[in-house]
């Protein structure tokens, strides 16, 4: 008998542990649909905010060495575009994902989401290269409880933030939306790099500085969830760095529930979700688990 | 296999080819790109300035790769701009390629989108016959007339200009004289490339006929290897899925020849 690839993120249950990271691919429904026909557990849209957004020029993606640099500029059609463009979803997974520098814009984005199928909301407070959101406003503990809290008392679905290494203490920023109610952390979005051409004497990326993703970043991420799952009593995702099925396993033992997956599909397309998938059934059938759940966190045993 | 970077290498325009009042030529060395498929194409780092996704165009020479650009935006006319001894960063070959029919082709070009179709005509096999209709707007902005006579010199083969304005070649739109065309002479292959309408009407044509046809497509790409998702036209990515599509796929899109999507990703009719 096939293991069993289900897993639960405290009330979100999905069929199976890799999920598609936000930023990637993302701004329309036939293309969640594919992703989630190919393997994936669920979909994380693009980080969505009040109004469209156009980004950076390019270069906004570059490939280096352990991974991708990336500035795009958290281009987006906007929340109310974007739940009208999938208020048709009767049958894929979608975590929301939604940016913002304050209470309000959470609170007008969510209302955009009534009565449209959505699984959860995955908060971005870690945004690396987009000033007044993303890590600007996770180095906020007192305003990430303060979002967290509103998005919670609007919303039955899970609230999930996603958090990064910014200025303030990543636990501290946790541990803040704890006490707003999160449901569910995510651990880590990309962290603040850059890279330079030494032909041309100039930054890689129209925007100079991006965020880091990739293998490059697998210790770092599989480091923050093995902490913030022995610190404190509450449901991790694990993200960066994911391409193989070890890799997976490797947040699993670490404390994470499901594992979300960004740039490996930049090099393995989005194959990489049924090969990642059977990876882990294979692993688990060889170590005898039955479920997800059961290797949870086993390196914290150590 | 290609082997496939992501990241720039820099590279130098060595020469520079006026090809029209606002269409030019840059030819630089690369043994990477001066072999790619008809229809592949490359990431250009304009350094300051933008990276556009850009067909690769042929070079004569062995060793050389080359972009044709038409001065339009902000970013087509800094390329268009550079001198020889500019440096430019490229990525890729990225996307698949036409696939060449044996017996009777017909190319349909319009404007820059001549480009790949120029590769094509340079992989067509000795025995293809092959017809080329070129599309512009007024004599001045025909180019690659020579160049296809050139490439198709051991092939049959016909170079058909259309102006819109009738100052030379056939009057009309390419469609037009394809319209007369396809209704006299069957084709074994369709390719198309340029502007999206000029293509859904090929497409059309073709299909009615029953005819293969492939359409080299443009969207907003950012990335080029399928992780943005800018690029997205019903539930394919077009950087990493296409650009070339064939007519059957393209008749039941819901967005080809109707929509485009913008810098933010909304979906904006054409």
């Amino acid at each position: 008998m096939s293991p069993d690839l289900s897993t639960t993120i405290g009330t979100l249950r999905l069929e199976r542990p890799t999920m598609l990271a936000s930023g990637i691919l993302g701004i329309s429904l036939e293309v969640f649909s594919r992703i989630y026909q190919s393997g994936a557990g669920a979909v994380v849209t693009k980080s969505l905010s009040k109004e469209p957004w156009e980004g950076y020029p390019n270069p906004t993606i570059v490939g280096i060495k352990g991974g991708y640099l990336n500035a795009v500029g958290l281009s987006n059609p906007g929340a109310p575009y974007f739940a009208k463009m999938i208020s048709q979803n009767k049958t894929v997974p979608i975590v929301v994902s939604l940016v913002g520098s304050i209470e309000e814009d959470f609170e007008f984005m969510v209302r955009q989401f009534e009565g449209v199928h959505v699984v959860a909301y995955e908060l971005n407070l870690s945004c690396p290269h987009v000033e007044k959101v993303g890590l600007e406003v996770g180095d906020d503990p007192s305003l990430v409880t303060k979002i967290v809290r509103k998005v919670k008392s609007m919303t039955k679905v899970p609230v999930i933030s996603k958090v990064g290494l910014g200025t303030t203490n990543y636990l501290d920023t946790v541990k803040a939306a704890i006490d707003g109610g999160t449901d569910a952390i995510t651990a880590i979005n990309t962290i603040r790099a850059m890279g330079i051409d030494v032909e041309t004497q100039r930054p890689l990326l129209s925007h100079k500085i991006g965020g880091l993703s990739g293998p490059a970043i697998k210790p770092v991420a599989v480091r923050c969830v093995y902490e913030i799952s022995s610190k404190y009593n509450i449901p991790v995702i694990g993200c960066g760095g994911v391409s193989t099925w070890e890799d997976a396993v490797e947040f699993i033992l670490a404390g994470a529930s499901a594992v979300q997956i960004g740039s490996a599909v930049g090099d393995r397309w989005i194959d990489v979700f049924s090969e990642v998938n059977d990876g882990i059934a294979n692993y688990m059938k060889r170590k005898g688990f039955s479920k997800i759940q059961e290797m949870v966190g086993l390196a914290r045993n150590f | 296999m290609q082997e496939i970077s992501n990241r720039s290498s820099i590279r130098v325009i060595e020469k520079i080819i006026d090809e029209t009042p606002t269409v030019r030529t840059l030819v630089f060395s690369d043994d990477s790109l001066s072999n790619v498929l008809p229809g592949q194409f490359a990431m250009v780092w304009i350094p300051g300035v933008n990276e556009l996704p850009m067909s690769v165009m042929v070079a004569e020479e062995k060793g050389k790769a080359a972009f044709t650009v038409r001065k339009r935006g902000v970013s087509s006319t800094a390329l268009y701009d550079l001198q020889v001894g500019s440096q430019i960063g490229v990525r890729g070959p990225y996307g698949n390629a036409f696939t060449i029919k044996d017996g009777k082709i017909l190319l349909v070009g319009g404007g820059t989108g001549l480009v790949p179709l120029m590769r094509l005509a340079k992989f067509a096999k000795p025995e293809n016959e092959v017809i080329v209709l070129m599309g512009s707007k007024t004599k001045d902005e025909v180019f690659f007339e020579d160049l296809a006579n050139k490439i198709l010199a051991k092939n049959k083969h016909q170079v058909i200009a259309c102006t819109e304005d009738g100052s030379y070649g056939q009057k009309g739109f390419v469609t037009d004289v394809m319209e007369k065309l396809i209704g006299e002479t069957k084709f074994d292959g369709v390719y198309t490339c340029g502007p999206e309408i000029m293509m859904h009407k090929v497409v059309q044509m073709a299909n009615a006929k029953n005819t293969f046809v492939e359409a080299s497509l443009e969207r907003m790409m950012k990335c080029g290897i399928g992780m943005c998702g800018s690029c997205c036209m019903d539930d394919v990515l077009v950087c990493h899925d296409g650009t070339v599509f064939d007519g059957r796929f393209l008749s039941k899109s819901q967005e080809f020849g109707h929509t485009h999507r913008s810098k933010a990703g909304i979906l904006e009719n054409y």
